[in-house]
């Protein structure tokens, strides 16, 4: 593990952009978090299986059936731009 | 008397008997929440038109038959707003409701107001709500804990009977705690999370506020159940919650984890458990002390899984077909950044950017992968003290409510907050607080909130044990004056 976190950078990842304050104050902030979390590296966790979730389900399948849901107009109603049943975003392909 | 006062089961026999109308309880909540909800700052937004309409066809012989409940913002109910307390959702209208809302509906219940919360349910003490400050109703410059904080607040303030939160590392029981009322998170995929907006799925859990354990069983027994909806939700049995309430508790065991009971801890906090633990003891219980070994990992494993699991969950707020959108884009690529930034408050994106570091390439291993696997040590923890106990006893908090404004500088400080409460998500087993005693601080009381954990799906046992405890203590009777 390392502390060379890049704030900037990550928010990139994320599709986050910060303010310069907020890129020193998360800089230092996470920074503390991350030596905090290398304590998890005195633990032995050799021939320990990862946990992902805490119950014992694994690969719930339901029947590929047809049923009623939202119509387009219920679908649509959040989103901030629309028309002829379909979402207006900015041109993808110049 | 003033019903806005009354337990949910006692709510239920008047209205059974006929003494009052689901009509009566609902606007005896809408004037007690106009008088002192200006103080308490709890709710967001409610609907008692469409309540009354509700409230006058109630068929009060159902389970919550003409109950009014309280909803955290984090649940969607068909037609409502459900901002998750963020302005990337200020003007989103739910188009479909939670499974838990049907259940409710189902079983006579009036889900009728929306519930202030950290926004996206992360934080412990509410001031991460991009909309509104919520007060804790024992002292008003003090927080309510969170992230729940509105849910607690309105059961504590009596301007609601019981309301609904959600658990990802302690949201429920921490904010009952410091609010002095009865908060439960059920077993991992006993209540399906369809509807509930995600944060960390392999931690969130729905569960209820209010002022008795009797009436956390009741709830329960709504909101349990398989959903298709939910994979993650268990096909079990359907049970009464309520059927152990009221049986003495002679000879069971109850662990005391000594990792629980460390320095640091408010010194009237220990006392209030500790006396606590006594009272166990005078009711027949046996105490035996138990170690969790890996406890001092939890934060941790749960500051990098939670923030790993809210990088990917929260990836869908891109602008697009809901939520806010920022305006003059030049392109998409700039619309996601644009209306992220503007939409998510400071503690989101830091917990995004984390996210996203402990998973990206070349760090998963390291942190993600690592944290995944302690948390099995630390499940592992809990499955070996089970098998000398019934259930453990440890405070919720490690401290009573802080002043709104102490901690917003240090997120550290604030995660660790959650010390006590975060393992229970980690290893899926239910927990619940209620209230053992007061802190007298700056001269006013502060409630002091008792954990009780239980083995997995055992929450049966968990209301036994609480109900015990809470009926040979005054506490859950004592109000705050506002």
């Amino acid at each position: 593990m390392s502390d060379k976190l890049d704030v900037r950078y990550t928010a990139q990842l994320a599709r986050l952009e910060l303010s310069e304050a907020e890129v020193t104050r998360f800089q230092t902030q996470l920074s503390q978090v991350l030596v905090y979390v290398e304590k998890l590296r005195e633990v032995n966790v050799d021939g320990v299986e990862p946990t992902a979730h805490s119950s014992a389900l694994h690969n719930v399948f339901r029947e590929d059936t047809p049923r009623d849901w939202f119509t387009s107009e219920e679908a649509l109603q959040n989103a901030p731009r629309q028309a002829n049943h379909l979402i207006i975003v900015p041109k993808v392909i110049e | 008397m003033d019903l806005h006062t009354l337990t949910l089961t006692s709510l239920q026999a008047r209205l059974r008997a006929g003494d009052c109308s689901p009509l009566d309880a609902l606007e005896a909540l809408e004037q007690r929440i106009a008088h002192v909800d200006p103080k308490v700052g709890g709710y967001l937004s409610r609907n008692f038109q469409k309540a009354r309409t509700e409230a006058a066809r109630a068929d009060v012989s159902l389970p919550l038959g003409g109950i009014p409940i309280a909803i955290k913002d984090v649940i969607n109910v068909q037609g409502e707003p459900c901002t998750a307390a963020s302005k990337i959702l200020s003007n989103y209208t739910a188009p479909y409701s939670a499974t838990v809302i049907n259940k409710l509906r189902a079983a006579g219940a009036i889900p009728f107001g929306r519930l202030n919360l950290d926004e996206f349910a992360m934080g412990s003490s509410t001031e991460n709500s991009a909309l509104q400050r919520t007060a804790n109703p024992w002292d008003l410059t003090r927080i309510p804990g969170g992230s729940s904080g509105g849910s607690a607040a309105v059961v504590a303030a009596d301007e609601a009977f019981a309301s609904l939160g959600s658990d990802t590392g302690g949201s429920i029981r921490q904010p009952a705690a410091l609010c002095g009322c009865v908060g439960m998170k059920p077993t991992y995929g006993r209540v399906s999370r369809f509807g509930l907006i995600a944060f960390a799925s392999s931690l969130d859990q729905i569960g209820p506020f209010t002022k008795t354990v009797e009436d956390s069983a009741r709830m329960l027994n709504v909101l349990a159940g398989k959903d298709p909806q939910d994979s993650t939700s268990l096909e079990l049995p359907s049970e009464d919650f309520t059927r152990l309430v009221g049986r003495d508790i002679k000879g069971l065991k109850i662990g005391m984890p000594k990792e629980y009971f460390i320095e640091g801890i408010d010194p009237q906090v220990d006392a209030a458990v500790r006396a606590a633990v006594r009272q166990y003891e005078s009711l027949g219980a046996e105490i035996v002390e138990v170690s969790l070994p890996h406890t001092e990992y939890a934060v941790a494993v749960y500051y990098i899984i939670a923030t790993a699991e809210a990088s990917a969950n929260l990836a869908r707020y891109d602008g697009v077909r809901y939520g806010r959108r920022a305006e003059d884009v030049r392109n998409l690529q700039d619309l996601y950044i644009r209306s992220r930034s503007e939409g998510f408050g400071e503690e989101v994106k830091r917990r995004i950017i984390l996210g996203t570091y402990v998973l990206s390439s070349g760090y998963y291993d390291a942190y993600y992968l690592r944290a995944q696997k302690v948390r099995t040590l630390i499940r592992e923890d809990f499955t070996r003290a089970f098998t000398k106990v019934d259930a453990l006893i440890c405070p919720t908090s490690p401290e009573t409510a802080f002043k709104i404004g102490d901690r917003s500088d240090d997120p550290m400080k604030m995660y660790l907050a959650d010390i006590f409460t975060i393992a229970t998500n980690l290893a899926g087993i239910p927990g619940l607080s209620l209230p053992c005693g007061f802190a007298e601080v700056d001269g006013r009381p502060l409630p002091i909130g008792l954990q009780l954990l239980g083995k997995p799906l055992e929450e049966a046992n968990l209301f036994q044990i609480a109900h015990a405890y809470e009926q040979s203590t005054p506490w859950h009777k004592a109000r705050p004056t506002l």
